[in-house]
């Protein structure tokens, strides 16, 4: 596959890896957060870490669309399929994500409610379109990647009048949930886990730019460095932190200027302004309740409001108490210290988030590197 | 005497009838359905005896009572018709396969179709041809059958169980649970085609290059195979689940682990692009037309010549070998020179969002 080939080419890899370890310092340690699920799932898919020396650690965060979802949100979902009898579409990880009861999206359609996934906003409409009896939400979840086309989505079913149609906003934003990681106690006070820098979002970025993060790097003197999700990429970002660290320097680097500018796509955020606002509080699995980190359907847009339509009240539910996940969107914990990872807690029976996305760290973790765990 | 005239049947109408649930009554609908469309295209000796079961020659191997093989696949494909074949060819080649792989040879065929009312005649038609000619050119015929309708929302156009029957030599052992620690893996061509070509076609998605499913019959190559005398250990074809799956079932059979070169595994520039955009791994992508082979590690150039020299294995290649691990993992050096496990699936593959 030409233009995706040469970022997997395992000489030039081995070249930035031999890079990095003459370049790391050795009484020092280096933990870098990849803040993406998409980095995490390079990083074990391509068995990146066996390319890093023994000190350079990555941290997990929780950049994963699917695992910062809170039950409540999911439990809203299963509740407009299953009691409005709706048609609900969503994303496709999104339909294994636990809820209350023991459901899940897709076990909740095994119920016979009516879940269909979709790959597009688009499919969202058509189904609007094609079902002009039936109430169709789209239940919208991601970070600043997926927000634009659920922005136009609105737009367009307002033009079409598409009173059928609305969405269950739940869209979350990149730089609430960094800030909230380094004004945690374990970051800021204590020292648990230690953060040198971050490997910062690539889909995202190309999308609100690169400026966002010039705040980490001022306020908390952390390194950030905008990466592409293709292994090289990564290799290299990893690269440009240590020689960060090792000069002293906290700037934000931007390795993915093949898609990232410092504005990002100013188009796709004029709609999304048109459409949406800052919610004032959301709660994110792991994060907790983290104030103006989500995004809600502006007034103007209130006919397509699916909270607004169905009188929906959001209630917390508390995650599983055996369940580390909200330790892992942290960093504050590893896959392997979770007491009931790969034993009650797998992919074929996720009890936490992260075990559903094979962006998760868990699911990440157990798919592609167990085997480290069991020597 | 009356002048009785034999009875006038007007026959199916093949371009605009559809299924009604009279063709699956055992009345004369069926009887017609079964002799106008089955036993038109399926025919054969003992299809013909038209009794409910086919009586059929003990089979012999060396003048000797031969060992049988049997095995049974129902096929439930949506879309009914996709690039490089149709549930009808399908249904064939999934069970002679089943039977194929397990070094014997495929006899007979027995078809057992549930029709769901309304679903048009012109294309079971299609269908019931398709499959006649994947019978005449695997050599296994359908001796068999049996057909019943249910009504319109029980049924999804078309669901096909078959059976196949085979014998299998004396002395001939293959089987998940032989694989051996310096044992090689060999694949007998590209992976992923079916289920990629089936999953774009489901989702509207069209490419430069068309992205054809590899359903075949493997008896030839198969028969090739053994031909060579090597010491084949357990061949497989990784359908649902893909190479991922197979593996990790006969890494768990036999008790060992497996470690597998990326860079070696054949998957086709369009459908690794297919599953880059569907965020797939074609090493989970099902197929219809492949083979895992695992034999001693010295008679694999000799298999592989064999393989190669037959079209359903020009492809060919050698892609990792059996190791020692009490863990039963199948990993992978990627190309990219890391480690990682080639874990199979709690279930279908859904796409990622980020």
């Amino acid at each position: 596959m030409k233009y995706i080939d040469e970022f997997r080419d395992g000489e030039v890899a081995q070249s930035i890896a031999g890079k990095i370890a003459h370049s790391v310092q050795g009484d020092r340690r280096y933990s870098f957060m990849e803040f993406c699920g998409g980095h995490t799932h390079a990083i074990s898919r391509y068995g990146l870490s066996d390319l890093l020396p023994q000190n350079v650690r990555m941290v997990h965060g929780p950049g994963c669309p699917v695992c910062v979802l809170p039950i409540g949100r999911v439990d809203m979902a299963i509740h407009l399929a299953l009691q409005q009898n709706v048609i609900l579409c969503t994303y496709g990880d999104t339909l294994r994500v636990p809820a209350s009861n023991g459901l899940s999206l897709m076990k909740a359609k095994a119920r016979g409610g009516d879940i269909r996934m979709v790959y597009s906003t688009l499919d969202a409409l058509r189904l609007a379109r094609e079902n002009p009896q039936r109430q169709v939400v789209f239940f919208a979840i991601g970070f600043e990647t997926t927000t634009p086309p659920t922005a136009l989505a609105i737009q367009q079913a307002q033009l079409e009048q598409l009173s059928n149609f609305s969405v269950l906003c739940c869209h979350v934003l990149t730089p609430a949930a960094i800030s909230q990681i380094l004004e945690s106690p374990e970051v800021r006070q204590w020292g648990t886990v230690p953060i040198d820098g971050f490997i910062g979002p690539a889909h995202v970025s190309t999308v609100i730019g690169s400026r966002p993060y010039e705040f980490f790097a001022e306020e908390y003197r952390k390194p950030v460095v905008i990466a592409g999700f293709e292994p090289l990429d990564v290799m290299q970002a990893i690269l440009m932190l240590v020689r960060q660290v090792n000069e002293g320097r906290a700037e934000v680097e931007n390795e993915f200027s093949r898609a990232v500018t410092r504005e990002g796509n100013l188009k796709a955020q004029e709609r999304v302004a048109e459409v949406f606002e800052l919610r004032r509080e959301f709660e994110w699995r792991g994060l907790g309740l983290v104030p103006y980190s989500a995004l809600q359907i502006r007034e103007k847009y209130a006919a397509f409001d699916a909270e607004r339509r169905f009188h929906l009240e959001y209630q917390s539910v508390p995650d599983n108490k055996a369940c580390e996940c909200g330790a892992i969107l942290r960093g504050v914990k590893r896959p392997q210290d979770c007491k009931i990872f790969g034993t009650v807690c797998t992919p074929e029976n996720p009890i936490g988030s992260c075990m559903v996305s094979s962006e998760g760290a868990c699911a990440a973790h157990y798919s592609y590197g167990r085997y480290k765990d069991m020597n | 005497m009356a002048d009785v005239k034999r009875g006038y049947v007007r026959p199916l109408d093949l371009k605009n009838g559809r299924v009604d649930l009279t063709h699956g009554s055992g009345g004369r609908a069926m009887v017609q359905l079964i002799s106008e469309l089955f036993a038109h295209h399926l025919g054969n000796e003992y299809l013909g005896q038209g009794n409910d079961g086919a009586v059929l020659p003990a089979p012999m191997l060396d003048g000797k009572p031969a060992r049988l093989v049997m095995s049974t696949d129902s096929h439930v494909v949506s879309p009914l018709f996709f690039p490089g074949g149709d549930i009808g060819c399908l249904s064939v080649h999934g069970t002679v396969n089943d039977v194929a792989v397990m070094g014997a040879t495929p006899l007979y065929l027995a078809a057992g179709f549930i029709l769901e009312e309304g679903f048009a005649l012109s294309e079971l038609a299609r269908i019931v041809e398709s499959m006649a000619a994947a019978a005449r050119s695997a050599g296994v015929p359908v001796v068999t059958g049996d057909t019943k309708v249910v009504e319109r929302g029980k049924g999804d156009g078309v669901f096909i169980t078959t059976t196949a029957v085979g014998v299998l030599p004396e002395g001939l052992e293959l089987g998940g649970s032989r694989a051996r620690p310096g044992d090689v893996v060999l694949v007998s061509g590209s992976m992923g085609d079916h289920g990629v070509a089936i999953m774009s076609q489901r989702e509207n998605l069209s490419f430069d290059a068309p992205i054809v499913s590899d359903t075949a019959a493997l008896n030839g190559l198969i028969a090739a195979m053994l031909a060579t005398g090597a010491d084949i250990r357990c061949l497989r074809d990784p359908t649902r689940g893909g190479l991922a799956a197979t593996l990790n079932e006969i890494a768990g059979q036999s008790g060992v682990g497996m470690m597998l070169k990326e860079s070696a595994i054949p998957v086709k520039p369009v459908v690794a692009a297919a599953c880059e955009l569907l965020g797939l791994d074609p090493l989970n992508v099902a197929n219809e037309g492949k083979l895992i082979a695992i034999c001693a590690s010295a008679d694999a150039p000799m298999l592989l010549a064999a393989m190669r020299a037959h079209p359903l294995g020009q492809d060919a290649a050698l892609i990792g070998e059996v190791s020692f691990d009490t863990h039963h993992f199948v990993q992978l050096s990627t190309a990219f020179g890391g480690r990682r496990i080639v874990d199979w699936l709690a279930s279908d593959q859904l796409p990622r969002i980020c």
